[in-house]
């Protein structure tokens, strides 16, 4: 039993969030469905801390969907890569499910949540599968279930707001968009290579040289996934589905969905392009590193004159995106260490964010900033948490937040571009100007008067904290986290270790 | 118990001291207690040390390592050491003189006061102790940050207001300037460890070191050195306590430490005056310390005037690392002391002024002195030893960088020097003389400590608790002039040259 279940846990961290969801849909009553969809969240994880486990060494397991072999095949391919965000998005649910029942209750009628449970667990399904598939249709299969659950998921912030169902029109828009881009340029690949297995797809590419059709194929697959990635300037879906999305989607979202994206930005770009040709690499410098800069200021800026405090952390997840882009646009080990371990800090220390602003949502009945006045002294621990987390997305010493702009600042300046490194560091001083705008408020000034606000229930701030405990121990403690996020930079650009082996 | 667990235990006290104040917080008499014994346990452990490094013991712990390269690891030498004693000495002081002005002047949110002081210590004592760059620049931002509630004290509009130009230019220049500073330098030297005669000799492109040497110059802002000095005069809304000990001893002390010791143990006084890079910081420095001292003149707020002062004052410990010889790092270091012992008892006094008489312009004095002998006895004894008149310890900092200027043929700097000398007594004595000589004007201002101060005929003195560490401090003025010699010997242990190798 324990061999079989071995030997096929890339299948089971598919199919067990897959199989569960409709499942979750027949138990009924809220709290029924809750505890479902968080168990299995919680076996989710299980398998994906496991997958981390094998592949951390180095080791690359190959899956045949089925046992159909690949390149005919679907193939799930686990490196340490893609581990590593399995990782993160089911460890992400795992956290939010928890935190989700009491303010799920709040935003969602009884009778909806089993179904709101269910297009969680669709939704986790869909990033989970995107992430382990080695098959490019595969990848946009997965897309498409996870996108489909989401517009679901935002909607149903309407019993909450009616213009969610707005803004979860609008992503819908855009979204399909990207991913009829995305499927067009995939469409274009396999009209050269006549193959859709990623590993295969390199192969052939490579051997096929370079061409007209792969680089349209290559543009729109940059463009399909910059918009599902919320790349500035097509990032304009992200505020408002961030912003009116009920709260534990929105950290979860904000977690996870654009860290997916650039997981299959990473693999597009690196397994299967490669930067042998000018083409794509002159692409990279040329137009994603000034938009990714003007994204970390253009955003914060924005993230500054919100009053509403999801928004404010929208627009700041759209600069953060920004510093990820980066570093992939950078081309260099260093670099892509950044981006990646950056998904893992930055999806830790957003989420605390974000669910610090639902237990806001939620006690204090506001996520507005100007309303939010005092609250420090009533909600001690939920403001603590935001402070904390806060100092992390500033990027200071001993949080995660702080690892990441080490490695991206290093990056720079190893390709000898410190006007770039200036800019980054200037940029998170913008990060200070919004987090300390809410800080201040929280602290410094008198509760308007008449409000009563209780601190956030323990099923909330537990959750919180484990995050917010989370972005400090991996900030203090970052050998896991660098360790994985090196191999995985070492294998996406195949160049000799630079930072970990001395 | 080894030296490595003293010095752990030195930081440990006053960065626990929090919960047990944080405990004791209903009880006012045991909460401030148990300040004042943290603080002589404190200093009780700095002295153990002290003893061990002047026999020539460098005691070292590395605590942990974040990932590869990134280690927090303390390591004691003559410098830091001096910085400590300094540091943990005045905090006795300061604990007693606090319990006397926070009473006397009624001020609220004790309790949070006196945990964000002790933690201020605790990072300024991490500083003190820092083995490489990463610990201390963690250390630096942890007292940024620990400071701010102390600088928004009240709460008040333009106290916020304070706090946030404290907290906006010592941040930016932070993370701007210095972090970039670091990263860069251990990109160059591999290594970010403080070694005698430096770690950059011979790594660096010459070309490249004034650039280098400026955004650590900038990039610690702490030192207050035009044209980022402007948080100084803005910190001062704090209560007078946070003014004595952190903005004329640990937070700016902190900050031309750290340019002692980054010029020492980084650059290497030796490289620095080779290559002239440090030419620039020279007359920059003396541009601050004149510019200064002319504000000063012009402020009537008896603690912007301090404040002007003490930027003035911190250039010359910049001056002396920017002179490039061991004079120079002698009289800086030796400056520390100086003027840390001279402008806490200035600012004490300003303190005790406003519990006694509510007054804190320098106009209101007239005639004051009559009622407050001893508060204004021990102002002029002070202001003496910063002018830099014998026999008072601050003679002989000016004399030993006098003697650095010589060594290096800058004559202009000691003409520099003098006329700064003049323009400290043009700002600092009139205070005095006014509050002794000039006939009093207005009616009689009612004391507010009154119930504690000891009430005689016309004396209307500061509660005895003010009374007390400031006599301390200005007899101490006093006591160095004449026990210089054994603090000459000492500050030559400072490492100039880099360790011969074997």
């Amino acid at each position: 039993m324990m061999a079989l279940i071995e030997t096929n846990l890339p299948a089971l961290q598919v199919v067990l969030p897959l199989v569960a969801a409709p499942v979750c849909a027949m138990l009924g009553r809220g709290s029924r469905s809750w505890a479902f969809a968080t168990a299995v969240s919680w076996l989710t994880f299980l398998v994906a801390l496991s997958l981390f486990a094998k592949t951390f060494g180095g080791t690359i397991i190959s899956y045949e969907m089925g046992g159909w072999a690949p390149p005919i095949g679907i193939e799930y391919r686990v490196d340490v890569l893609n581990a590593f965000v399995l990782m993160i998005v089911s460890g992400m649910a795992a956290i939010v499910l928890p935190y989700a029942r009491r303010s799920v209750a709040a935003e969602i009628p009884a009778e909806r949540q089993s179904f709101f449970y269910t297009a969680f667990l669709l939704c986790l399904t869909g990033l989970l599968g995107v992430t382990i598939t080695g098959d490019a249709f595969n990848v946009f299969v997965f897309l498409e279930i996870s996108s489909l659950s989401t517009y679901a998921l935002v909607a149903s912030g309407a019993w909450r707001n009616k213009r969610a169902l707005t803004a979860a029109y609008n992503y819908l828009i855009m979204g399909t968009v990207g991913a009829t881009f995305f499927v067009i340029g995939i469409g274009m690949l396999y009209m050269v290579t006549g193959t859709l297995n990623m590993a295969d797809l390199a192969v052939r590419i490579a051997a096929h040289g370079d061409s007209s059709t792969v680089h349209m194929g290559f543009v729109f697959i940059l463009i399909g996934i910059g918009l599902k990635l919320a790349m500035f300037p097509l990032h304009l879906w992200l505020p408002n589905a961030y912003s009116f999305a009920p709260s534990a989607v929105t950290a979860f979202l904000a977690a996870t969905a654009t860290k997916v994206a650039v997981y299959v930005m990473l693999r597009f770009m690196f397994t299967v392009f490669g930067f042998d040709y000018e083409f794509q690499a002159a692409t990279l410098e040329m137009v994603v590193l000034p938009l990714a800069i003007l994204a970390m200021f253009a955003a914060s800026l924005v993230a500054i004159f919100q009053d509403d405090l999801k928004r404010m952390l929208a627009y700041s997840s759209v600069a953060q995106i920004g510093y990820i882009l980066l570093g992939l646009a950078f081309l260099t080990d260093t670099g892509l260490t950044a981006t990646i371990i950056h998904l893992f800090n930055h999806a830790v220390t957003k989420g605390a964010l974000f669910m610090v602003a639902g237990c806001y949502v939620l006690m204090a009945g506001t996520s507005s900033i100007s309303g939010l006045r005092g609250v420090g002294r009533d909600m001690p621990w939920t403001t603590a948490a935001f402070v904390v987390a806060g100092f992390s997305l500033i990027g200071l010493p001993l949080t995660v937040g702080f690892i990441s702009k080490w490695y991206l600042v290093q990056a720079a300046l190893e390709l000898g571009w410190w006007p770039v490194a200036l800019l980054i560091m200037a940029s998170s001083l913008l990060a200070i100007v919004y987090v300390w705008r809410v800080v201040e408020t929280a602290y410094l000034q008198p509760a308007p008067e008449g409000v009563t606000r209780k601190e956030a229930p323990p099923s909330m701030l537990i959750p919180v904290w484990i995050l917010v405990a989370m972005s400090i121990w991996f900030g203090i403690n970052a050998m896991t986290t660098s360790a994985a996020a090196s191999r995985a930079a070492d294998m996406l650009i195949g160049s000799s270790q630079i930072l970990w082996e001395d | 118990m080894t030296d490595a667990n003293i010095l752990l235990l030195a930081i440990a006290i006053p960065a626990l001291t929090p919960f047990v104040v944080a405990a004791l917080g209903s009880r006012p008499n045991l909460r401030d207690g148990a300040s004042v014994i943290a603080s002589l346990a404190t200093f009780a452990a700095v002295l153990t040390l002290l003893d061990g490094v002047i026999g020539g013991a460098r005691p070292a712990i590395t605590l942990l390592e974040v990932m590869p390269g990134l280690v927090l690891r303390f390591e004691i030498e003559p410098l830091g050491m001096l910085f400590a004693t300094v540091a943990s000495g005045l905090w006795i002081a300061t604990a007693v003189y606090s319990i006397g002005y926070m009473r006397g002047a009624n001020e609220k949110n004790q309790t949070r006061f006196y945990i964000c002081f002790a933690i201020a210590i605790a990072a300024a004592l991490g500083i003190a102790f820092s083995g490489n760059l990463f610990t201390l620049f963690i250390f630096y931002e942890v007292l940024t940050i620990s400071t701010y509630p102390l600088v928004a004290h009240k709460e008040t509009p333009e106290a916020r207001k304070g706090a946030r130009i404290y907290l906006a230019i010592l941040m930016t220049t932070s993370i701007l300037f210095l972090l970039v500073a670091v990263i860069w330098t251990w990109n160059i030297a591999g290594t970010m460890d403080f070694r005698a005669g430096g770690i950059l000799e011979g790594k660096i492109d010459p070309a490249y070191v004034p650039f280098l040497l400026a955004l650590f110059a900038f990039g610690i802002g702490k030192a207050a050195l035009m044209p980022f000095h402007r948080w100084l005069p803005a910190a001062m809304v704090a209560p007078t306590p946070v003014s004595a000990l952190l903005h004329a001893v640990a937070v700016v002390k902190a900050g031309v430490f750290t340019m002692l010791k980054v010029g020492t143990y980084i650059f290497g006084v030796g490289f620095l005056g080779k290559t002239g890079a440090a030419d620039w910081l020279m007359w920059l420095a003396a541009a601050s310390i004149l510019i200064a001292s002319l504000v000063a003149v012009t402020k009537d707020d008896l603690k912007a005037r301090l404040a002007y002062s003490t930027v003035s004052q911190l250039s010359y410990i910049t001056l002396g690392v920017a002179l490039a010889n061991q004079m120079g790092v002698i009289g800086g270091s030796m400056h520390i002391v100086m003027h840390a012992m001279g402008k806490i008892t200035l600012f004490m006094c300003a303190g005790a002024i406003y519990v006694a008489a509510h007054k804190t312009k320098v106009s209101e004095l007239d005639g004051l002195g009559r009622k407050m002998p001893i508060t204004f006895i021990c102002f002029t004894l002070a202001a003496l030893s910063i002018i830099g008149l014998p026999p008072f310890g601050g003679a002989w900092s000016k004399w030993y960088l006098m003697l650095s200027a010589a060594e290096a043929d800058q004559l202009v700097i000691i003409g520099v020097l003098m006329v700064s000398s003049l323009l400290n007594v043009a700002y600092l004595l009139p205070i005095p003389a006014r509050a002794f000589f000039a006939p009093a004007r207005g009616q009689v201002a009612h004391s507010l400590g009154a119930a504690a101060a000891p009430v005689r005929e016309g004396i209307e003195e500061a509660p005895l608790l003010c009374l007390i560490p400031i006599c301390a401090t200005a007899i101490g003025c006093l006591i160095l002039f004449f026990t210089v010699g054994g603090l000459y010997e000492y500050l030559l242990s400072i490492p100039i040259l880099p360790e011969s190798l074997p």
